[in-house]
């Protein structure tokens, strides 16, 4: 007997419980709004410029130590941050005054600094951005999301109807907020991968999501009686064995990556299984819910026999 | 839609066999591809810097300097026309070169309109249709002559510097023997150059952020003492700043220059000191003895990057077109000049704007747990598709495999670099293709539950799939395309992933997957369908 992830035939009321979703939607998205808003995010090299230098030692340093010499070095400030192992350090100084060759030059001295006092150090990595660079970075960023966002848009209003438009956009904004949010929250470093991963969410949020209105817009021709909350609620429970099934499969090989991939990936897998989570939840609660209060309609009005005959089906 | 035609069941065989042939070059070691025959595919699928290692360096130019090296060329161009002009020299006087514009003074106010014409046809554009690159206007003083480079005419000489500066790059890199270095222009200013391998990249911005514009100036023994320390030079000199300290005061106009060098090697000065000496091509070892002729006793500046490198006395005439540069040099540096002096001189200044170096060891490393996490990976979705699908579930996974092999292919085939976003970008589209395999089956059991015979699901199945699998796979891919054309760096590289991944798994999941399982119902007829 072949696995089933979820039984046949569920019958969800997700409609019922759409204000709850709303809800905590809101308050999710809130929440990550004022986050961002407060905290911020920790932007790495790519978006404010600077350096960044992957330093590995022999034993682990004292960071302390480490940063006190690196401070003495007279090149600003340093951050310093673990990178997968106590031996691998994260060196980050900010964006030297001055010329573009200012950064050049403090690259220099730290590397000549730490050659002379740790023994066998190795910079494994050493990142540059100029801040005019940078803010190139963010622009092309920006564009990037907010493109993808108006074509999908678009693309569900031409091939649907513009509910659907809306109501993807919504969900896609919800759940891009609150994946920025889960970054504010981590103090993970958002550097172009990451925004490579919030595009891949997008992407993955919005076939969910399209997968669902497929269903729907089939639904509604198929029974042209039913009311529209049935007609959700039962292509939602309908398509629920494969967004479920999805979902794991990917979580379970995203999780192989998180924890047995490469340290450089750790931010864009962490923010790619994060989005999974949250993309299914707001396809399954927010987006298809989201059509009833924007009004869509059946094409017929409801009639009260045919919603029973509708829910007949339905078990 | 069960029923393929035996040309298509070809088609996609042959689709299928040949990216496999151009993804084989993979599993190969470099030796057995050095001893295939020509004609056979032998591109391996190229690693990007984050996986293999080296450099990367974003390099930019200031247009400013264009602008004023082509002003810088005007003035030569002015100087040099009118010197020649019908009916004895024209006098060029208080030349300036300031707001972008070059001005100056014809001695002889009545020769105003001859100097105007004369500009205008040696400025005039090349070839028909072509834009003014310079305007020639009278001043507001009689006499006087504006020259304004167009927009056009510095969008061109920006364009050939660059094209320019890339060369001279190219020949630069070349010069420390790395392994296949790239070196692209990006935009109108930038020049990306990428080393493979190399791990401490000083070595490499110090032989590009050089001009290295080599000049040969008389010295003015004339100036007054007293004007050079205030900062101002007699009219036709300029003060340059000295390598031995303090300043010299040099003619403005260049005996000869750098262009004229054919080559430049390490030797030893007469104390057995490192120095660079030097070879004219014939031209400039003529204008050299002659010039050499008509000063000696006279010293001459060698000029480098608008520093006085050394100011030797002429003692006699320098004939035999060749030269030697001593000063305070150790065997590396002056291994550079000569490596800069070979190579020519920048157009341009170019400064590095972003630099990445990952050092060999890591991006081994990051292979490494790359290579271990999809294996892990691949397993997982394996056998979950498997346990949940049966038969269809080892459809899915063949197709699953076929997909990987087909990006790889064509990867290797078109030449894409293989980033580390690229390899998060397959895994996505792993993810596409899984997720297309659990609408097929999904909708198959769906059928199969309203009663439809074991044909019939797997037909309607395949055929309702088929139609949502379009939709969200061109969403997918128009995100794609916009990430390629508005993301940078790693974000193209995940998006070129991406995007061929999204067509080879629509390719496998659904066309490859419909095949195997309408073979499958065709030879077995089963009477029913475990799914």
């Amino acid at each position: 007997m072949p696995l089933k992830l979820v039984p046949d035939n569920t019958n969800i009321g997700f409609v019922k419980l759409r204000f709850i979703a709303f809800a905590v939607t809101l308050l999710l998205t809130i929440g990550a709004a004022a986050l961002l808003a407060t905290r911020g995010l920790n932007l790495g090299v790519d978006f404010v410029g600077g350096l960044t230098m992957q330093v590995e030692f022999e034993k682990a340093p004292e960071l302390d130590r480490l940063r006190e010499r690196v401070n003495r070095v007279g090149v600003g400030d340093a951050a310093l941050q673990e990178f997968g192992n106590d031996r691998t350090i994260l060196v980050r100084l900010p964006l030297p005054e001055g010329d573009d060759g200012a950064v050049q030059r403090v690259v220099g001295k730290v590397r000549t600094a730490l050659e002379k006092d740790y023994a066998g150090v190795k910079f494994a990595r050493v990142e540059s951005v100029s801040g005019k660079v940078s803010d190139e970075l963010i622009r092309d960023g920006l564009w990037a999301v907010g493109l993808s966002m108006l074509f999908v848009a678009l693309f569900t209003w031409f091939r649907f109807e513009w509910y659907f438009g809306v109501s993807t956009v919504v969900a896609l904004v919800h759940d891009v907020v609150v994946t920025l949010g889960f970054f504010s929250l981590t103090w993970l470093e958002f550097d172009l991968n990451i925004v490579a991963a919030v595009l891949t969410i997008i992407g993955y949020s919005l076939n969910d999501k399209v997968v669902i209105d497929d269903r729907i817009r089939e639904n509604l021709r198929k029974y042209r009686q039913m009311d529209i909350r049935q007609i959700i609620d039962l292509s939602v429970n309908e398509t629920l064995p494969r967004t479920v099934m999805t979902s794991v499969t990917l979580l379970a090989a995203l999780l192989a990556l998180l924890f047995l991939g490469p340290e450089v990936i750790f931010g864009f897998t962490a923010a790619m299984v994060l989005g999974i989570i949250i993309g299914t939840y707001s396809s399954i609660f927010v987006s298809s819910s989201l059509l009833i209060s924007l009004g869509v309609k059946t094409r017929a009005a409801p009639v009260e026999n045919q919603r029973t005959k509708g829910a007949e089906r339905v078990s | 839609m069960l029923d393929f035609p035996k040309w298509k069941i070809w088609s996609i065989w042959l689709t299928i066999a040949i990216c496999t042939v151009l993804a084989l070059p993979n599993a190969l070691s470099e030796q057995t591809l050095a001893s295939l025959p020509a004609g056979v595919p032998k591109s391996q699928l190229p690693l990007g810097l984050d996986l293999r290692g080296g450099s990367h360096l974003m390099l930019e130019a200031t247009p400013t300097d264009v602008e004023k090296a082509k002003l810088e060329a005007l003035e030569d161009t002015v100087r040099g026309e009118l010197r020649a002009a019908e009916g004895g020299a024209i006098a060029v006087n208080d030349l300036s070169l300031t707001g972008g514009r070059l001005r100056f003074a014809v001695g002889d106010a009545t020769r105003t309109d001859q100097a105007i014409t004369i500009l205008n046809k040696v400025t005039a554009p090349l070839g028909l249709g072509a834009a003014r690159e310079v305007d020639v206007a009278r001043g507001p003083v009689p006499g006087q002559i504006i020259l304004t480079p167009t927009r056009a005419g510095i969008d061109a000489a920006v364009d050939g510097a660059m094209a320019q500066a890339v060369e001279v790059v190219r020949k630069r890199i070349d010069e420390l023997g790395t392994r296949e270095p790239t070196i692209v222009r990006q935009g109108k200013t930038r020049i990306i150059v990428q080393v493979p391998g190399l791990q401490d990249p000083q070595a490499l911005k110090a032989l590009i952020g050089k001009t290295a514009k080599l000049e040969f100036k008389l010295v003015d023994v004339g100036a007054d003492p007293a004007e050079v320390a205030q900062g101002r030079a007699p009219p036709g000199s300029q003060i340059l700043p000295s390598n031995e300290g303090g300043a010299v005061v040099v003619k403005r106009r260049a005996i000869i220059s750098g262009d004229q060098l054919v080559d430049a090697q390490v030797s030893t000065d007469q104390n057995g000191a490192p120095a660079v000496s030097f070879r004219f091509d014939s031209t400039g070892g003529r204008r050299f003895a002659q010039a050499t002729t008509e000063n000696v006793g006279r010293p001459f500046a060698i000029i480098l990057d608008g520093t006085v490198i050394s100011a030797p006395n002429i003692n006699e005439p320098i004939l035999g077109g060749s030269g030697i540069i001593s000063g305070s040099y150790t065997v590396a540096t002056a291994n550079e000049l000569a490596i800069l002096l070979r190579s020519g001189k920048l157009p341009v200044d170019l400064k590095v704007v972003e630099e990445r170096t990952v050092g060999p060891d890591l991006g081994a490393d990051s292979i490494r747990a790359g290579v271990i996490a999809s294996i892990v990976s691949v397993i997982a979705v394996a056998v979950l598709m498997i346990v949940t699908y049966g038969r269809f579930g080892v459809y899915a996974c063949i197709a699953l495999v076929i997909n990987v092999i087909m990006i790889v292919g064509i990867m290797s085939a078109a030449g894409f670099t293989l980033t580390l976003p690229g390899i998060a970008g397959m895994v996505l589209t792993i993810g596409a293709a899984v997720d297309a395999n659990v609408l097929i089956n999904e909708r198959i059991r769906e059928e199969q539950r309203k009663g439809r015979g074991v044909v019939a699901s797997v037909e309607t199945g395949f055929r309702e799939a088929t139609r949502t699998i379009w939709d969200a796979n061109s969403l997918n891919i128009i995100v794609a395309i916009i990430m390629f054309l508005f993301g940078s760096g790693p974000i193209k590289g995940f998006a070129v992933v991406l995007s061929i991944g999204i067509a080879t798994s629509v390719f496998t999941a659904v066309t490859v997957v419909r095949l195997m399982a309408s073979r499958w119902l065709a030879a077995a007829r089963p009477a029913a369908l475990s799914i």
